[in-house]
């Protein structure tokens, strides 16, 4: 195994872009899929509303490590199909995060006064016209500090994807540890730093941008 | 003919009954004032009236036609309420403007949705977001404001917030305007400016059911008064009479808190 400052740079960058591909990769289904599961949280139909807390719980209630390994050992022992492994972390990722992402949605579309929506009602505006045209600006403005904190949990949480051997960056970088090579371990977490460093440049600038209303 | 026909609302929330058979008429063109101790059921009428609340009995009738008749769920369709809403406007106490949008843009914004529905939208939308604009602009002038349009919320006063709001609730022109104490939240130096912007609207002829503790400018702009207690309209008539020589006991003790 190469020993050079260059060669383990190379190889933990290498593993380190299937960790954004799985950041990336989630937040694209977590994003929708979370308001999705928001609204069926609110819901005025009470099956589905129960329906949809439950899932939730149980998504939020149990670890995301088990939940990694049962979308891998689930489908091709019970259904026999194989699918991709790191697309298969992907899917459980997502669907991790849009149950948390969800309650964050919901929480803040349920801190927007009510006399924001009366004001729409009375203007003749329709339910979806008063979602798109004032609740949801406010609502992105509302939810834009705690969806940063989960989205910089989520680039550290990729790291369990090495549960299903997915040779993601912590896996690599003990992968030299355990030749005897410490200062890949430390250096791993560089990666880390510079990139949650860059989402929270991102989001501070997203949270300025903002602040033209109250 | 009348504008607006109020006949027999009731309305209850649980155990409590909030309003007892509410029946009044207004002609077009008059201002009446709604006054009344606290919890008497005020905001509630004026909910009913902009289908904020359904009430359990009455019609409410404009321009001769029926929109609500609280016993005929034919009445009363999700889709059509929505166009129904459009005969009456709603000023809040509390202003609610909508805080991501400047002023105009506060003005603008249900005349640019109605807009957009309008088939032929889509041929001219230069000239019709244009007209809008302009009418927003128009409006906000006509509230003294035409160096603020630009503004947010957050950067304007209470009495120029509501003023907005006065602009944004007369933007869709309705045929009845409520006012739900306008100045109630408002520090005492700012409710001469707003109250001011609804003497003009009250010198135009626009129809107005306002909703007041102030009862000097009840006297001097509305025409009519009444005075409501636990969810019955004691008294109604001239604005002069009622808050001058009232006739029923009730009445001239709720008053006697206001004079001096
Ligand atoms: N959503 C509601 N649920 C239960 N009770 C309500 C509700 N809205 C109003 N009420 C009750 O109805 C009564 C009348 O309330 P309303 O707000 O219409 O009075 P008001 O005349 O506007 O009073 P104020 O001068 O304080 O604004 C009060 O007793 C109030 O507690
Ligand atoms: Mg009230």
């Amino acid at each position: 195994m190469p020993k050079t400052l260059d060669a383990v740079t190379l190889a933990l960058l290498g593993a380190f872009r299937l960790n954004g591909y799985i950041f990336v990769g989630t937040l694209v289904i977590a994003i929708p899929l979370g308001l999705a599961i928001s609204f069926g949280s609110m819901s005025r139909f009470g099956p589905l509303r129960w329906f949809t807390k439950t899932f939730v719980w149980a998504i939020r209630g149990t670890p995301l490590m088990l939940q990694i390994m049962i979308a891998f050992f689930a489908p091709p022992l019970l259904f026999g199909i194989v699918l991709p492994r790191t697309e298969t972390a992907i899917i459980a990722f997502g669907i991790n995060y849009a149950a948390y992402f969800s309650e964050i949605y919901r929480g803040g579309i349920e801190s927007i006064p009510r006399g924001q929506l009366e004001a729409g009602q009375v203007l003749g505006m329709t339910r979806s016209q008063i979602f798109r045209k004032i609740v949801l600006m406010q609502v992105i403005k509302r939810i834009t500090p705690p969806m940063g904190n989960e989205i910089i949990t989520l680039i550290k949480d990729t790291c369990l994807a090495r549960v299903i051997a997915i040779m993601e960056i912590n896996m690599k970088a003990q992968q030299f540890a355990s030749k005897g090579l410490i200062w890949p371990l430390f250096y791993s977490g560089v990666f880390f730093l510079v990139f949650v460093g860059v989402l929270t440049v991102l989001f501070n600038y997203f949270e300025r941008k903002l602040n033209y209303f109250r | 003919m009348a504008i607006l026909e109020v006949k027999n609302i009731s309305k209850r929330f649980g155990a409590t009954v909030v309003l007892r058979d509410i029946s009044f008429s207004m002609e077009q063109g008059q201002s009446m004032a709604i006054i009344g101790s606290s919890g008497s059921g005020k905001t509630t009428l004026l909910r009913c009236l902009n289908f904020l609340e359904r009430p359990e009995k009455g019609k409410i009738i404009v321009g001769g036609q029926l929109l609500l008749d609280a016993e005929d769920p034919a009445t009363q369709k999700e889709s059509e309420i929505r166009r129904k809403r459009l005969h009456f406007g709603l000023v809040f106490q509390a202003f609610h403007l909508f805080p991501q949008y400047t002023a105009l843009q506060n003005v603008a914004l249900a005349m640019e949705l109605l807009d957009r529905e309008q088939p032929n939208y889509r041929k001219n939308a230069k000239e019709i977001d244009a007209h809008t604009r302009e009418k927003a602009l128009a409006l906000l002038e006509q509230m003294g404001l035409s160096d603020k349009t630009g503004l947010y919320p957050h950067e304007l006063s209470g009495g120029q917030q509501q003023r907005v709001a006065i602009a944004r609730a007369l933007a869709l022109r309705p045929d009845v305007l409520c006012f739900d104490e306008p100045t109630s939240a408002l520090d005492p130096e700012l409710t001469g400016e707003v109250l001011k912007v609804i003497r003009n609207l009250a010198q135009q002829r626009t129809t107005m059911v306002i909703v007041t503790h102030e009862m000097a400018f009840a006297r001097d702009v509305a025409d009519r008064v009444i005075f409501m207690d636990e969810g019955v309209i004691v008294e109604e008539g001239p604005a002069h009479e009622v808050i001058d020589n009232p006739r029923q006991e009730r009445t001239r003790q709720f008053l006697s808190r206001y004079s001096g």
